[in-house]
């Protein structure tokens, strides 16, 4: 069960990809699916930095991954201030260039990407738990 | 993240190598910006060596080509996007937003 503490800064992105990249080869994942939980943490822990830590580059986010048959889970936990993802409406794709907005974006690539995604929180510490499944290969 | 620029006769050619998430899009935004401040936007962006781009990149790309495409004077086009890239723009809609191109010389001839 790995655990890793990152800080709570958009120069730790790359770090925290290094990680959970390793994490998901070692899980099994293939192709486009660890990019796909690449892309799923990233943009939870850019959702922390800006939103839970308010961009003031303090705090923490601990991260921690689990392996078993079902393929990998990943943990993400932070002290900022907590995340209300019924706030945030999907984004809309089919409209024209003018109407698109520009946010919102992230928690969709998280929920699309990802086959759990779970926000809870302990005390003061938010969890976000993501699970992505391994392919099984049919013969 | 590194990011270099090519001035053309009719368009501009901004090739990106890297990673970009939150804490590069600003860079790429710069970069975007300096070519739009100066009154060109017919931009190509070659992708191929771009490793990874999050919906903070997304948000860059979409509004360039909002200020491009205003008044029918430009517009941003991509080029040469590796698979995973392509499947995370598509997945968020902006396969339909962008022409996309197979090679920057047919980007070029486009313009």
């Amino acid at each position: 069960m790995p655990t890793k503490t990152f800080p709570g800064r958009y120069s730790s992105l790359a770090d925290i990809a290094i990680f959970i990249r390793q994490a998901a080869e070692e899980a099994g994942l293939e192709g486009f699916a660890i990019y796909a939980v690449e892309t799923a943490v990233d943009e939870a822990c850019s959702n922390i930095i800006e939103h839970g830590y308010q961009g003031q580059e303090t705090g923490e986010i601990r991260c921690t991954t689990l392996t078993d048959a079902k393929g990998l889970t990943i943990i993400l936990e932070d002290r900022g201030r907590p995340f209300d993802p019924s706030s945030v409406p999907d984004p809309q794709l089919d409209v024209t260039l003018d109407e698109r907005q520009a946010h919102g974006l992230g928690l969709f690539f998280m929920r699309q990407l990802m086959d759990e995604v779970t926000f809870s929180t302990r005390g003061p510490v938010n969890v976000l738990t993501m699970l992505k499944h391994k392919e099984h290969k049919t013969e | 993240m590194e990011i270099s620029s090519t001035q053309f006769k009719h368009c501009d050619l901004v090739k990106i190598v890297g990673r970009v998430d939150s804490s590069t899009a600003p860079q790429m935004a710069e970069a975007l910006n300096a070519i739009m401040d100066a009154g060109r936007y017919k931009i190509i962006i070659d992708f191929s060596g771009v490793e990874f781009i999050s919906s903070a990149g997304l948000r860059v790309l979409v509004n360039a080509q909002k200020t491009c495409r205003r008044y029918n004077r430009g517009e941003v086009v991509l080029a040469k996007i590796p698979q995973n890239i392509y499947a995370a723009l598509d997945l968020a809609g902006f396969t339909t937003l962008f022409q996309i191109f197979d090679e920057v010389i047919t980007a070029v001839g486009y313009f």
